[in-house]
C-alpha cells in the first residue's frame, strides 16, 4: 500500500514540474489541489476500515528505512490540511493572478503542503525533525515574499526562532536516541524509562516545540510574521503551521512523555496557556491594524490548545479534554484561515488595514464581512460553532476532573474574544462611510473565506465522524 | 572521563554557547554564526552517541542523522544569508529593527 507516500509525493512532484516548466502551473496547481485531498479522503476510508496503516519507504526496514504511519490523529490532521490548503489555493489564485512573485509562491506553497503531509505521516522522531525544518524553511520564504523591510525582518526573526527551535528539538532527539537506541515513536514508547536523560530530552523537545508553536512567553515572533505575510500565507501559518509543532508535542506527550514526566509539568504548561489566552486577547484588543489583531488572536487561541495537557492529565475527563483540544485545533484552523483571508481582501480593496479607517466597510464587501462574522462566532465560542463544541468539551473535562479554575479561564477568554471581535465590528458595521475608493474585489477572493467560515460553524455537525476517525490507533 | 563523554559534554557546551551568542549579538551574521556553532554542538553530541563500547563498531544511525543535519543546516544558512542581504539592501542595516514599522501591504 503506497498511498501515504503518494500523499507526500504529489505536491512535491507538482512543485518540481512547475519549476521545470513554468507554463504548466495551472495544470500542476490544479491537479495537486484536487488529487491530494482525494487521496487523503481515500486514506481516511482505508484506515477506518482496516485500522492503522504503516509503510516502509523503498522496502527498507526500521531502523534504517523510513517508516510512514497513518493513524486516526495523523489522518485527521491530513484532512484539515487538505481542506484548508485546497480552499486557500482558490483564493491565492486570484490574489497572485498578476503578481510577479507568483512564480515563487506556487512552488513554495506546494513544498509547504508536502512538508505538512510528511510531518503528519512521520513515524520516527528524526523524520519529524527533517519535516519540521522543511516546513519552517518554506514558511519563512513565503513570509519574505513581499520583499519589504517589515516582511523581510519578520521573516528573518521567524527563521532564527524556527532554527533554534528545531536545534533544541534535535538535541532532545539525540538524547532520546543515546538513552534508548531507537528513533521510532512506538518503540520508544515501549523502552523509554523515567530518567534524567528522558527529562532532559523532554525539556529540549518541549522548549523547541513551544517556541515553534508560539506559546507565551515565546510568542514574540508570531505577530509580525503572521501580520506582514501575504494574506494566503498568513492564513495557512496561523491555521496549520503553528499546529504542526503542537501536533508533534501532543503525539509525543500521548505516547511517551505524558507518563514519564512529573504531573506538575502539565500544570506549568497550563499556566503558560492561561497567560497566552489573557495576554494575546488584550494585545488583540489594543491592536490598531486588523491583521495584527488577528495575529494576536492566534497567540490567545494557541493558549487554548495547550490546555489539553493539564486537562487530560487525570483519567477522568481526559477523553473529553483530548477531543476538546482537537476540536479547538480544527475549528480554529478553519475560522482563523477565514478571518485572515477576509482581512487580506480588505487590504486588497482598501490598500491598508488600519482598523480606524475601515468604518462602514461592510457595504463594500458584505460577503467577506459575513465570513469574518461567522468565523468570529467560532473564535468566541458561540453555539453551534466548532469553537463552542471545543469549549463545551473542555468545560466538561475541567469539571469532571475537578480542575474548576480552568473554567474561569475558558469563560473569561470568551469574553475577551467577544471584546476584540466586536470592537472591529462596531467600526466595520457603522453608518459612517469613509472608504472612498475601494478597489473591486474578484469573487474568488470573497467566497473561499466564507466557505472556511461555514466549515468552522458546521464542524459541530460532523462530530461523530471526527470522533470515529480520531479513535483509530487508540490514542483517543 | 572517557573520550566519548568528553565529546558529548563539549557538544552540550557548544550548543549552550551558540544559543547564548544568538541572543546577545545584534549583528545578523554573528547570529547566524552562533546558530551554526549551536548546530555543530548537537552534531558533536550525536557523533559521541554513535560510540557503542570499546569493542563494537560505531552505530551508523547517528552518523546518518549528522549528515542529514548538515544538509539542513547548509540550506537554512543559505536562506538566512539571502534574507540578511535583502534586509541590508532595503534598510541599510545589518541588524533587525527592534520594532517592525507598521506598514500596509
Amino acid at each position: 500500500m503506497t498511498l501515504p507516500a503518494w500523499i507526500v509525493a504529489l505536491p512535491l512532484l507538482a512543485a518540481a514540474l512547475m519549476t521545470a516548466v513554468p507554463r504548466s502551473r495551472l495544470l500542476m496547481v490544479g491537479s495537486a489541489a484536487i488529487l491530494t485531498p482525494a487521496l487523503v479522503a481515500f486514506l481516511a476510508r482505508t484506515i477506518l476500515r482496516d485500522g492503522v496503516l504503516q509503510m516502509q519507504l523503498g522496502g527498507w526496514q526500521t531502523p534504517l528505512g523510513i517508516q510512514l504511519r497513518a493513524d486516526g490523529l495523523s489522518v485527521a490532521m491530513l484532512g484539515i490540511t487538505a481542506v484548508i490548503m485546497g480552499v486557500i489555493t482558490l483564493y491565492a489564485w486570484a490574489y497572485f493572478r498578476d503578481h510577479e512573485s507568483s512564480r515563487y509562491f506556487w512552488v513554495l506553497w506546494m513544498f509547504l503542503w508536502a512538508a505538512l503531509n510528511a510531518l503528519f505521516l512521520s513515524a520516527d522522531i528524526f523524520n519529524l525533525y527533517v519535516t519540521l525544518e522543511l516546513l519552517g524553511l518554506s514558511a519563512v520564504a513565503l513570509v519574505a515574499l513581499p520583499q519589504k523591510a517589515a516582511a523581510l525582518t519578520a521573516a528573518m526573526r521567524y527563521l532564527l526562532v524556527s532554527l533554534s527551535g528545531s536545534l533544541s528539538y534535535l538535541m532532545g532527539v539525540a538524547l532520546l536516541y543515546a538513552a534508548n537506541g531507537t528513533l521510532n515513536i512506538e518503540m520508544l514508547a515501549n523502552t523509554a524509562q523515567a530518567s534524567p536523560a528522558t527529562s532532559a530530552a523532554f525539556a529540549m523537545i518541549a522548549g523547541g516545540l513551544i517556541m515553534k508553536s508560539a506559546l507565551l512567553p515565546l510568542h514574540f515572533w508570531l505577530p509580525p510574521a503572521h501580520a506582514n505575510a501575504p494574506a494566503p500565507v498568513s492564513a495557512v501559518l496561523s491555521a496549520l503551521v503553528v499546529k504542526a509543532s503542537f501536533y508533534i508535542m501532543l503525539r509525543l506527550w500521548l505516547t511517551l512523555f505524558g507518563a514519564l514526566t512529573s504531573p506538575s509539568i502539565a500544570q506549568i504548561l497550563g499556566v503558560m496557556a492561561a497567560m497566552a489566552v489573557i495576554w494575546g486577547s488584550i494585545q488583540a484588543l489594543l491592536a490598531d491594524r486588523l491583521k495584527m489583531m488577528v495575529a494576536y488572536s492566534t497567540v490567545a487561541q494557541i493558549g487554548y490548545l495547550f490546555l489539553i495537557f493539564p486537562l487530560s492529565q487525570l483519567a477522568q475527563g481526559s477523553q473529553e479534554a483530548l477531543q476538546g483540544g482537537m476540536y479547538f485545533l480544527f475549528s480554529h484552523a478553519c475560522a482563523k484561515a477565514a478571518v485572515f483571508l477576509a482581512a487580506g481582501t480588505v487590504i486588497y480593496a482598501c490598500g491598508h488595514d488600519r482598523i480606524d479607517g475601515l468604518a462602514g466597510i461592510v457595504r463594500q464587501m458584505p460577503v467577506s464581512m459575513f465570513a469574518f462574522a461567522l468565523a468570529g462566532t467560532s473564535l468566541i465560542g458561540l453555539p453551534p460553532s466548532g469553537g463552542f463544541i471545543a469549549k463545551w468539551l473542555y468545560l466538561n473535562a475541567a469539571l469532571r476532573n475537578g480542575q474548576w479554575w480552568w473554567c474561569a479561564l475558558l469563560l473569561g477568554g470568551g469574553l475577551l474574544a467577544t471584546a476584540y471581535i466586536f470592537r472591529f465590528f462596531s467600526i466595520a458595521f457603522s453608518n459612517r462611510e469613509e472608504i472612498v475608493s475601494a478597489r473591486p474585489v474578484p469573487k474568488m477572493m470573497e467566497w473561499p473565506a466564507l466557505g472556511l467560515a461555514v466549515c468552522a460553524i458546521s464542524l459541530g455537525l460532523v462530530a461523530p465522524a471526527v470522533k470515529k476517525l480520531l479513535g483509530v490507533g487508540g490514542l483517543f | 572521563m572517557t573520550v566519548t563523554l568528553l565529546y558529548a559534554l563539549v557538544g552540550v557546551a557548544l550548543l549552550s554557547m551558540g544559543f547564548y551568542g544568538l541572543v546577545i549579538h545584534p549583528h545578523l551574521l554573528r547570529k547566524l554564526l552562533a546558530l551554526n556553532v549551536a548546530g555543530a554542538g548537537v552534531f558533536l553530541f550525536l557523533v559521541a552517541a554513535a560510540d557503542s563500547g570499546a569493542a563494537g563498531t560505531p552505530d551508523p544511525v547517528p552518523h546518518a542523522m549528522v549528515l542529514t543535519g548538515i544538509v539542513v543546516a547548509i540550506s537554512a544558512t543559505a536562506l538566512a544569508l539571502v534574507l540578511a542581504d535583502r534586509i541590508f539592501q532595503v534598510s541599510g542595516s545589518t541588524q533587525m529593527a527592534e520594532k517592525d514599522p507598521a506598514e500596509g501591504l
